[in-house]
């Protein structure tokens, strides 16, 4: 697990589609690579055949019945978009 | 006065007629009104609305409809959705947000009469030990105004103690309920993970996250439990778990009651003063007939790095939602897709948002998932089965909430490493799924200290009683700070 540089930071940032100041960078840099140091700790564990925990309790998925449930409130939940038209939502051009 | 009574105490004057839900709720809004501008705990106050609720809860009762919080005003942390009200969640990111939809903790309360005052300042979408992520400003603890109140949910604790809100919610997911109720002398407790709903409650990390009241006392924390708690068919990772009456054991004894004390706990990095308080409140229980027992939790002390590596991660993944595109802001004139998205993003997010983003897309990245992720996740189960192995031999284990008292403002923002310390003794709990309280304990150089009790899985009754003999036998959580009286 090696420390990051700018680039890399650059690269994650794009990926996670997040907009970073360029004078930002380096502080990023720093952080990131110490938040890594700190958990390098976990090299110590030897977690040979554990089993990966995802839920406290173990639990599985609940299902359902498959019948609808929610009523279309599509009018309401739009009304909080940046930009809509015809009961759709609206970004930039994609295909030219 | 009638500011500085328990929810216990104000639905018995309710009952009684002493007063009514609006005078109640004219008392509050009048406090918030003139004593949060020192302490900047509330976003969004609500008063118009309050004192709606308040009328309409004084007809209810009247008629013979009391519910089980009929007229009880309560703040409501900023990270739960609230219908036709701002549900900013700390973030210029969700600062235009109108939640078009109640969460169902707020659904749970509106049906049990309670009024809504407004909703509470918290660090950027839970993200943060001081509550100085928020765009809004931080918050101040009402003990000492330079100091910070923790956080995630530190308006919520500042508002509870200054005596602004009888109580108030506040959401867990490493220890933002009882590292604020320790800063600023308040009771805080974090259900096990899927008592309460997580419906409309902004999600963080999902396997982490959890709701719970603050509250003066453990018996008000009762209370309230007992209107949030319970399955809920729109969470499916809410739990199908019989949910008791949470009062119904608080005057149980605890002659024999086993404590077990972590090693752990106890170690380099706890501050001094903050030890003995938490000793001579171990003391205190010994005094009432328990039995102490030193106990390891040797996985502990990986708490903090699988945290870091868990809770990013799952954040990074929770927060891909907020792409400016359906709800929250946008940037202006975006040229294209990505740069709707990236400027969005970059200029919506606060720094320590932006850095636990960074952290986990890289942790989940192609590569290095196992590494990380994976890894992680079994450190996870390691420190779980440590949880699990001290209960056979103990029925509870107590602690610090945090290893200091608060911290000045601006003291840690730039040292994050050192931040995510102060939640040293909270991580492991969320980890393992258990639920934890912070109790007031005591003071140390003037300022507050909690002490933490953790209970195994569903145990929630238990730590309440074990909390409620302590305030019976002693009376830091009816400190006041000076300036609020």
């Amino acid at each position: 697990m090696s420390k990051l540089d700018k680039s890399d930071v650059e690269k994650i940032a794009f990926l996670a589609r997040l907009g970073v100041d360029e004078q930002d960078i380096p502080e990023y840099v720093t952080n990131l690579s110490n938040i890594l140091d700190m958990v390098e700790q976990l090299d110590s564990v030897d977690a040979e055949g554990i089993k990966p925990m995802a839920h406290p309790l173990d639990a599985v998925q609940r299902l359902r019945v498959d019948e609808v449930t929610e009523v279309d409130d599509r009018e309401n939940l739009q009304a909080h978009a940046p930009e809509t038209a015809d009961g759709l939502y609206l970004v930039p051009k994609v295909i030219e | 006065m009638m500011y500085n009574k328990t929810i216990a105490e104000l639905s018995a004057g309710l009952k009684a007629g002493d007063f009514s839900s609006v005078e109640l709720t004219q008392t509050y809004l009048e406090r918030i009104n003139t004593l949060d501008e020192q302490l900047n705990s509330f976003i969004t106050v609500t008063p118009e609305r309050a004192l709606e609720q308040a009328k309409e809860a004084d007809v209810q009762r009247a008629a013979g409809h009391a519910g089980l919080l009929n007229g009880i005003p309560l703040a409501q942390k900023d990270i739960f959705c609230t219908k036709g009200v701002k549900t900013s969640c700390g973030s210029k990111m969700l600062d235009p947000f109108i939640s078009p939809y109640d969460a169902t903790t707020i659904m749970k309360f509106n049906d049990s009469g309670a009024v809504m005052l407004g909703k509470t300042n918290m660090d950027e979408f839970a993200m943060g030990s001081s509550n100085e992520t928020s765009w809004y400003g931080p918050v101040k603890n009402p003990w000492n105004l330079d100091a910070v109140p923790g956080g995630s949910s530190g308006g919520s604790a500042a508002a509870v103690a200054a005596r602004l809100t009888p109580a108030a919610t506040g959401t867990d997911t490493g220890g933002s309920i009882r590292q604020p109720a320790s800063f600023c002398g308040i009771t805080g407790l974090k259900p096990t993970y899927g008592r309460v709903s997580r419906y409309g409650m902004i999600a963080f990390a999902s396997s982490l996250d959890q709701a719970g009241p603050m509250t003066r006392t453990a018996e008000d924390a009762a209370l309230m439990l007992n209107v949030m708690a319970g399955l809920d068919k729109r969470d499916s990772t809410s739990v199908d778990e019989a949910v008791p009456d949470y009062t119904a054991h608080l005057n149980d004894g605890i002659e024999g009651l086993k404590i077990g004390l972590p090693k752990e706990f106890f170690s380099e990095g706890l501050d001094d003063a903050v030890a003995k308080v938490i000793e001579s409140a171990i003391k205190e229980y010994e005094k009432m007939g328990a039995v102490i027992k030193e106990i390891s939790l040797p996985t502990s002390k990986l708490a903090v790095p699988t945290y870091y590596i868990i809770a990013p991660s799952e954040c990074s993944s929770n927060l891909s939602r907020m792409d400016g595109v359906r709800y929250g802001y946008r940037c202006d004139d975006p040229k294209d897709l990505n740069d709707l998205y990236i400027r969005s993003r970059g200029e919506g997010f606060g720094p320590e948002t932006k850095r636990r983003i960074l952290v986990g897309t890289y942790a989940l990245s192609e590569g290095f998932y196992d590494a990380y992720y994976v890894k992680a996740q079994k450190t996870r189960r390691l420190i779980s089965n440590d949880f699990h192995q001290a209960f056979d031999e103990v029925d509870v284990i107590m602690g610090p909430a945090a290893p200091s008292t608060a911290f000045n403002i601006g003291e840690l923002t730039d040292d994050p490493i050192t931040m995510y310390l102060s939640d040293i003794y909270t991580i492991a709990v969320n980890l393992a799924g258990l639920p934890g309280m912070s109790i007031p304990a005591g003071f140390a150089k003037n300022m507050p200290v909690g002490l933490q009790l953790i209970g195994q899985h569903f145990a929630e009754s238990k730590l309440l009683n074990v909390a409620h003999q302590f305030q019976k036998q002693t009376d830091w959580h009816l400190k006041l700070p000076e300036s609020f009286k």
